[in-house]
C-alpha cells in the first residue's frame, strides 16, 4: 500500500493533528477567541468521530497504524468522551479566572494520542501513542497553576507516568531484540507455541508498563493522589477516555501480538484483576474524599475489565470493550456532579459535604445517586450489565474461581457506595448550596439517564458493535 | 575477549537497575528523578541499538530516535510542571511531595 492510500486510513488522525495545530496558531495570535477554540476543538472531536465511524477499514503505514473494526469502536467513544470534557472542563477554569485556550487543545492532542494508541500496530507506534497522550496529560493535571494540591499531583503524575512509560519502552527493546521485530503480526509469528524466556521478559515489562497507565494494582499507587489533586473536570477526562484507549491498547497487544504465548499471560492478568478489586474494595472503605474515593472505585473496575479480557477469548474482549464504554460514562458523570457542586464557592468533595443532597440538588442528587448505585453494579443500571458480561466472559472460559472473588469484591466495594446513596438521602442538609454550573449539570443529568433507562435500548448497538470489534484482537 | 550482544545487555540491564532505584531510594531531590528516568530511556536505546546490530535490522535506531525525541519532549514538560511546584512550594524537595496521603 502506497502513502497516500495509508493516508487515507489516518483520517481521524489527521483531522485531530491539524486541527490540534491549527487551533494553536489561532490562540496564540488572537488571545481572546477563548471560546471560539472550544468551540473549534468540539468540532474537530466530532469530525475525527464521524470519520471513524464512516472510512473504510485497512492498515498502513507498513502495519504501524492498524485501522479495524476495534479501533473504529475504541475511537468514536475516544473523540466523543473527550468532546463532552471540553465545555466541562473550560466553564469550570473561566468560573475560576483562568481563561486559557491551551485546556480545548490538550484534550485534542490527548485525544490524538489515544487514538494512535487504540490502532497501533506496532511497538513504535504503541510507544508514540502512549507518550502523546502521556504528555498532554500531565500538563492537563498542572493546569491549575496557582493550585499547590494541582502542581504536586501532576507532579506525580509526571513522575510516576514517565516511570511506566520507561518500564514499558524497556519492554518493547526486549521485545523487539528477541522476537526479531515490532509488529504485532511478526511478534505473534515469533511466539507462535509460546514465548521464550527473553520475550516472555519483556512481555511482562510491557504488561507492568501498560498496568500502570490503567492503573491496575499493584501498580495504582500515583491514582488516588492524582484524582485528588487534579482540577475536576481534569479528572472527569483522565478517568475515562484514557483507560478505554489503554485497555484497547493492552487487548491489541497481547491478543495480536501475542496470542500464543495465551496461557502464560493469562494468569499474570488474573492475579493483577484480582489484586485490583480487592485493592480497590478494600482501600475504598477508609476513604471521606469523593474524589479518592472514585479512584480507588476506578481501580476496583479496571480490575473487573482486566478480568473480563483474562478470559483470552472473542467474548472476553467483547465483554472489556462494553465494560469499559459504560464505566466510561459513569464516572465522567460522576465527576462532572462534583464539578457543578460548590457550597459558598468551596468544592464539595467529601462525603459529609454531600448530606441532604436530595432536597438541596434533586436533579445532580438523583444522578449520583444513579452513578454510585450504577458503579456498584445494582440492576438495572449499566453497571450491572457491564459486569454481567464480564462475569458471563469469565465463566464461559472456565475462570469460575476469578469470577466468584471478583463478585466478593463488588459486594465489598457496595458499602462504600451505598453509604454515599445513605448520606445524600436521610442525613441533615449543612444549608443551602450554590447555584450549580449549568453546562456541569446538564451533562450529569444527560449522562445518568444513559445509566438508566437509555443504555436499556444503547445496549442493543452496543452488544453487537462490540461483538465485531472484539474479532479484530485476533482471539477465538 | 570480544564484546558481544550479552555484554550491552547487561550494560543495559544495569543503568536500568540504576534509574528505577533512582527514582524510589531517592527522597532528596526531584531533579534527581528526571535524571534517572533519563537513564532509563538511555538503557533502552543501547539495548535497542545493540539489539539492532545484532540483528541486522534497521528498526531499532529508528526506535532509538523516537525514543530520544521523546525523551527530550518528555524532559521539557517534566521540568515546566517542577517550575509551577517550586512556585507554589518554594522548594523541590520529594518529602514536600505529600500534601495528599490515605
Amino acid at each position: 500500500m502506497n502513502f497516500s492510500a495509508g493516508l487515507a486510513v489516518a483520517y481521524p488522525e489527521l483531522i485531530l493533528g491539524a486541527g490540534a495545530l491549527l487551533l494553536l496558531v489561532v490562540g496564540a495570535f488572537a488571545p481572546r477567541s477563548t471560546g471560539v477554540v472550544g468551540a473549534l476543538s468540539i468540532l474537530a472531536l466530532v469530525a475525527a468521530a464521524v470519520a471513524a465511524a464512516v472510512q473504510p477499514l485497512g492498515s498502513a503505514f507498513a502495519g504501524g497504524l492498524v485501522f479495524d473494526s476495534a479501533a473504529a469502536f475504541a475511537k468514536v467513544a475516544i473523540y466523543l468522551a473527550s468532546a463532552v470534557c471540553v465545555p466541562l472542563g473550560q466553564r469550570w477554569f473561566e468560573r475560576r479566572g483562568i481563561r486559557n485556550f491551551e485546556f480545548p487543545i490538550l484534550i485534542v492532542i490527548a485525544a490524538l494520542g489515544m487514538g494512535i494508541m487504540a490502532s497501533s500496530g506496532d511497538l513504535i507506534s504503541l510507544y508514540l501513542g502512549v507518550e502523546l497522550h502521556s504528555l498532554a496529560l500531565y500538563v492537563l493535571a498542572a493546569m491549575h497553576r496557582d493550585d499547590a494540591r494541582a502542581s504536586e499531583a501532576g507532579l506525580k503524575y509526571f513522575v510516576l507516568g514517565a516511570l511506566s512509560s520507561g518500564l514499558l519502552l524497556y519492554g518493547a527493546s526486549l521485545i523487539y531484540g528477541f522476537a526479531g521485530s515490532t509488529i504485532f503480526t511478526d511478534i505473534a509469528a515469533a511466539v507462535r507455541g509460546g514465548a521464550g524466556t527473553g520475550v516472555l521478559f519483556g512481555l511482562i515489562f510491557l504488561i507492568c508498563g501498560l498496568a500502570f497507565k490503567v492503573s491496575a494494582a499493584p501498580f495504582h499507587m500515583w491514582t488516588p493522589d492524582v484524582y485528588e489533586g487534579a482540577p475536576t473536570p481534569v479528572v472527569a477526562f483522565f478517568a475515562a477516555a484514557p483507560k478505554l484507549a489503554a485497555m484497547v491498547l493492552f487487548g491489541r497487544a497481547l491478543g495480536q501480538g501475542f496470542a500464543g504465548a495465551a496461557g502464560q499471560w493469562q494468569e499474570v492478568l488474573i492475579a493483577i484483576a484480582l489484586i485490583s478489586v480487592a485493592v480497590g474494595a478494600f482501600a475504598g472503605l477508609a476513604q471521606r474524599n469523593l474524589k479518592r474515593l472514585w479512584a480507588y472505585s476506578s481501580i476496583a473496575n479496571v480490575g473487573y475489565a482486566i478480568l473480563g479480557m483474562a478470559s483470552g477469548t472473542a467474548e472476553g474482549m467483547q465483554s472489556m470493550l462494553v465494560f469499559m464504554v459504560l464505566y466510561m460514562i459513569d464516572v465522567t458523570g460522576f465527576f462532572a456532579c462534583l464539578a457543578a457542586l460548590s457550597r459558598q464557592g468551596r468544592p464539595m468533595e467529601t462525603i459529609d459535604d454531600m448530606a441532604g443532597l436530595i432536597k438541596a440538588q434533586p436533579g445532580l442528587g438523583l444522578a449520583m445517586t444513579a452513578f454510585s448505585l450504577s458503579a456498584l453494579g445494582l440492576p438495572p443500571f449499566s453497571g450491572f450489565w457491564a459486569k454481567v458480561y464480564v462475569f458471563k466472559a469469565a465463566l464461559h472460559a472456565g475462570l469460575a474461581w476469578p469470577a466468584v472473588l471478583g463478585l466478593v469484591g463488588s459486594v465489598v466495594a457496595a458499602f462504600y457506595y451505598l453509604r454515599l446513596v445513605k448520606v445524600i438521602w436521610f442525613d441533615a442538609a449543612e444549608g443551602a448550596t450554590d447555584r450549580p454550573a449549568p453546562e456541569a449539570r446538564g451533562i450529569a443529568v444527560a449522562l445518568a439517564l444513559f445509566s438508566f433507562p437509555v443504555v436499556m435500548v444503547a445496549l442493543r448497538w452496543i452488544d453487537p458493535l462490540a461483538a465485531t470489534a472484539a474479532r479484530a484482537f485476533g482471539l477465538a | 575477549m570480544s564484546i558481544g550482544l550479552a555484554h550491552y545487555l547487561a550494560v543495559a540491564a544495569i543503568l536500568f537497575t540504576i534509574g528505577v532505584f533512582g527514582i524510589f531510594v531517592n527522597r532528596k531531590n526531584v531533579i534527581v528523578i528526571l535524571m534517572s528516568i533519563e537513564l532509563i530511556l538511555l538503557a533502552v536505546n543501547i539495548n535497542l541499538v545493540a539489539f539492532s546490530v545484532y540483528l541486522g535490522n534497521v528498526v531499532g535506531q529508528v526506535f532509538a530516535m523516537f525514543v530520544l525525541t521523546v525523551a527530550a519532549a518528555e524532559a521539557a514538560v517534566g521540568l515546566a510542571i517542577l517550575v509551577t511546584f517550586f512556585r507554589n512550594r518554594g522548594d523541590i524537595a520529594v518529602d514536600d511531595a505529600s500534601m495528599m496521603k490515605g
